[in-house]
């Protein structure tokens, strides 16, 4: 047992093993104050099967582990011969399951070392991205207290091209530092007649501790069962997750002997699993893919996060967002300038969540109109447009679950047009030159028309070249108005068909698109006037009257 | 960074902690326990005025998170909370009748006590309305947290300032000493806050919440700052710049994960909207002691005047930790 803090809990811990019938050899680290150590030592003067080996100082990543563990363990062959299996565990593991179970285990597999073993290509966990390079480079510096230097170092051997020589007949692996070896299998490792070569060449190679009974066990082992009997988990920077009261249930259910690295502080778990009533596990079905599947979260939740989430420690630069926003949203332009009822109809048909223009100038229009919408969200148009950005995400990720669907065009603020672009879930739909009906159709002096007719035709233009830019990750749509009003059933059922309608059937009820008679002409102005529409494609000056309006006569078609 | 502005930003730090050590002339010690505390000890900062209704809640709360010791500045209290503090065996209390607003709203004071006695330690500083939760505090105490930063090697601890408010005229529901203020003020807004980075001290700007709608509707960019980072695992070299908003060293302000991940953090549950407050309005506009000359505070006396009731339909009930996180207003990081 390694131990280096936490003395009580060791104490406890080692006591229980004893009580099992199990002798104990301590290495306390050597950096532990002298005078700490020998009380600590004096607490088991009652027993006899506890003993302690010559210490070492053990600083993470180095040789001073392995050596320790060797002591260690000559020292439990030497004074223990009934000795059959030995485990290697800290101060910070805890018995799971009652020791006479685990006994009864390895009496059933009496020449089975339990070590996790696998060569360098075959695993994922690799710490400061050196895997097979712990084998072939040296590390003379320590990486948790000068890692600057230890990188450089690295980084220097790599160029030069320097590779160590790998003692022959060994075949690095590596794996969990927590093993069970059998005598035989341990034996052989600490008499061997190489030992002295292999242990200069282990001195120098990274994380000698998990590589170097990894390795030499592959030489003498009758069989080998590649896993730990130690349930131990680590995080993405390669730490032991730590165990607290609150995964008693989990551990309770995990069918594993022994679990690292517990908090000294977890009081409900070493009275319940060291304590008197020592068949806490008994009867339960072993279930050890639930705590895997906790801890994977855990990483994944700090590597990759929650998509579209912005808070107080998720704040990714652009394009390291994974989603600018959460889910998938339509937005929809010029669409209610063209038909008169559209937003009710879009609902109706939907089922989705429909706004009005969520940027117009002057205030949300959220659906309703109400003033406050999910989250809290204001209907200030100032507070929106300090950070238009933020708006949108939050609409979207406080709506989780539900399509949103909202209006937007160039007579809108516009800061959001790269965002709505750049993002994958955002479904836009845009028949441009729209915004020219509302005019069409106000009574307003055409002096004005013309330039709010150019200021909007211009502002609708570099929101399209948004769109239509390479960066545009969207499912973007995009009609001129000439194009939609020619056949805008099909136009409107494209459209639908991605929001997803909850009838598949063809659309049976269309909104009533507003009438456009003398629209051509009205364009026509404009151009005499010297400004230019081009948005809305070609629309013919005088259409034939009949074209225009069929769409608005009969808002139910007949299939 | 350029070597620079690390150098304009050093010289920054430097003058903080003389400023401090300047300004720690102003205080007065009046129970001195700071020879209990022990190697590992937790340490809570705070700074307050009148604020004795609110104590015995506010400690018990912490106490029962795992902090070991209270080191508090009284700024001149007349209602009997200097000497209750007095009398806690947990608690050393310093006072002053200087200027708060001279000492930068406090962070002088406590910046000095914290280089005295809080190096080496983890340090909250909170104020008497704010309430730490952070991920699994009700199963694990603080010390399980800061024992896990510390095997993670993390310095610093975000947590964001979350407004909580009752349901109704803040008025109208008395606070009686002693009990959870968070049986009033229940609710909060649960997403409309808005974020910018700060480039100069890389700390994240918030904005929002039931302040900005309310009261800054039309002047956005004046809504009070929601960013916090109330623990650090301090060294004499730290400072506060401005409240505990940021820090300097800049790296402590590295509270969030800018490549996707999230990192684990916390809420500071601030219940400052009692019915205590339209009275503390009422003399914190007389003395002028606050930030942005009390701009603030003119907001509220402003709008509680006008009975001003936060709630709207949208708010949500505050339950647990576990709401907060799965609303995205915390983390757990990768803290299982």
């Amino acid at each position: 047992m390694l131990v280096h803090t936490a003395l009580d809990r060791a104490e406890q811990v080692a006591r229980h093993w004893v009580a099992g019938g199990c002798p104990v050899v301590i290495h306390v680290d050597r950096k532990v104050p002298r005078a700490i150590h020998d009380a600590f030592a004096a607490r088991f003067a009652d027993l006899p099967d506890v003993c302690f080996s010559p210490r070492h100082a053990c600083e993470w990543g180095t040789w001073g582990i392995v050596a320790a563990s060797q002591a260690a363990a000559e020292m439990m062959l030497a004074r223990f011969p009934t000795v059959r299996h030995v485990y290697l565990s800290s101060g910070s593991c805890m018995p799971l399951r009652p020791v006479a179970e685990l006994r009864r285990y390895l009496d059933a597999r009496p020449t089975t070392d339990f070590i996790e073993s696998a060569t360098t290509a075959d695993v994922p966990w690799t710490v400061g991205g050196l895997s097979e390079e712990r084998f072939t480079l040296r590390f003379p510096f320590s990486w948790k207290r000068h890692r600057k230097l230890f990188d450089r170092y690295v980084d220097l051997q790599r160029k030069v091209g320097f590779r160590r020589r790998i003692p022959p007949g060994i075949v690095p692996h590596m794996g969990s530092q927590w093993w069970c070896l059998t005598r035989r299998t341990l034996s052989a490792i600490l008499q061997d007649p190489d030992r002295k070569v292999y242990d200069r060449y282990f001195r120098k190679v990274w994380i000698p501790d998990e590589s170097y009974f990894q390795t030499l066990s592959r030489l003498y082992a009758q069989s080998i069962e590649s896993r730990s009997l130690t349930l131990s988990k680590f995080d993405f920077q390669g730490k032991p997750h730590i165990f607290y009261d609150d995964h008693l249930q989990l551990l309770r259910r995990s069918d594993c002997f022994v679990a690292r690295k517990i908090w000294p502080q977890a009081d409900l778990l070493y009275k319940t699993f060291l304590g008197d009533d020592a068949a806490a596990m008994k009867g339960t079905e072993p279930n050890p893919g639930k705590i895997d599947r906790i801890f994977a979260k855990a990483v994944e939740r700090r590597t990759r996060g929650r998509p579209g989430l912005y808070m107080q420690s998720r704040f990714p630069r652009d394009n390291w967002e994974n989603g600018v926003t959460s889910s998938p949203y339509s937005v929809f332009e010029g669409f209610t300038e063209l038909f008169e009822d559209f937003e009710p109809w879009l609902a109706r048909i939907t089922g989705a969540r429909v706004h009005g223009h969520l940027f117009a100038p002057h205030q949300v229009e959220f659906e309703g109109r109400q003033s406050t919408f999910n989250g809290a969200l204001s209907d200030n148009a100032l507070l929106r447009d300090y950070n238009g950005r933020a708006f949108l995400t939050n609409l979207i990720w406080n709506t989780r679950g539900e399509r949103q669907c909202f209006q937007f065009g160039p007579g809108d603020s516009q800061f959001i047009s790269w965002d709505i672009a750049r993002d994958a879930n955002a479904q836009i739909s845009v028949i441009s030159g729209a915004w020219a009906i509302p005019l069409f159709q106000s009574n307003r002096n055409f002096a004005d028309l013309r330039t709010e007719a150019a200021m909007l035709q211009k502002i609708e233009s570099e929101h399209l070249s948004a769109l239509r830019s390479p960066w545009a990750k969207g499912r973007i749509r995009i009609w001129t108005l000439a194009e939609f009003v020619e056949s805008p059933m099909e136009a409107l059922q494209q459209v639908l068909d991605e929001v997803g309608i909850q009838e598949q059937r063809r659309l049976s009820e269309v909104p009533r698109m507003v009438d456009l008679t003398g629209f051509g002409q009205f364009l026509q102005n404009l151009k005499n006037q010297g400004m230019h529409p081009y948005l809305m494609g070609d629309f013919p000056v005088d259409p034939a009257p009949d074209n225009a309006q069929k769409p608005a006569r009969k808002p139910y078609l007949v299939r | 960074m350029g070597v620079w502005q690390s150098y304009r930003l050093r010289l920054q730090r430097q003058r903080w902690k003389l400023r401090a050590h300047r300004k720690s002339r102003e205080l007065t010690v009046v129970a001195d326990r700071t020879g209990q505390i022990g190697r590992n000890d937790i340490l809570l900062f705070c700074t307050l005025r009148n604020e004795d209704v609110r104590l015995p809640y506010f400690l018990q709360y912490y106490r029962q998170l795992g902090v070991n010791h209270f080191l508090v500045v009284d700024n001149d209290s007349t209602d009997g909370g200097r000497e209750y503090l007095a009398q806690q065996p947990d608690v050393s209390v310093w006072t002053t009748a200087h200027s708060y607003q001279k000492s930068r709203f406090g962070v002088d004071w406590l910046n000095w006590l914290q280089s005295r006695y809080g190096h080496d330690h983890w340090t909250l500083v909170v104020d008497p309305d704010e309430f730490f939760v952070y991920p699994f505090c009700d199963t694990r105490p603080i010390r399980a947290l800061t024992d896990w930063l510390d095997a993670s090697s993390i310095r610093s601890f975000g947590a964001m300032l979350l407004d909580m408010y009752p349901k109704g005229r803040i008025e109208e529901t008395r606070y009686a000493r002693a009990q959870d203020p968070l049986e009033i003020a229940s609710w909060f807004d649960a997403g409309n806050y808005a974020i910018t980075r700060n480039a100069r001290f890389l700390n994240l700007w918030i904005q929002g919440g039931p302040r900005a709608r309310a009261f800054f509707a039309d002047k956005p960019k004046q809504a009070p700052a929601l960013n916090k980072i109330p623990l650090v695992r301090w060294d004499r070299k730290y400072a506060y710049v401005s409240s505990t908003h940021m820090l300097l060293p800049r790296g402590l302000n590295l509270v969030y994960d800018e490549w996707g991940g999230e990192k684990a953090s916390g809420v500071l549950l601030h219940t400052k909207f009692l019915n205590t407050l339209t009275l503390k309005a009422q003399e914190e506009l007389e003395r002028r002691q606050h930030y942005a000359d009390s701009k603030e505070y003119k907001a509220y006396a402003a709008g509680l005047a006008g009975n001003t009731n936060l709630w709207c339909k949208w708010s949500e009930k505050y339950i647990n930790w576990r709401q907060l996180e799965i609303l995205g207003l915390m983390s757990k990081g990768n803290w299982a």
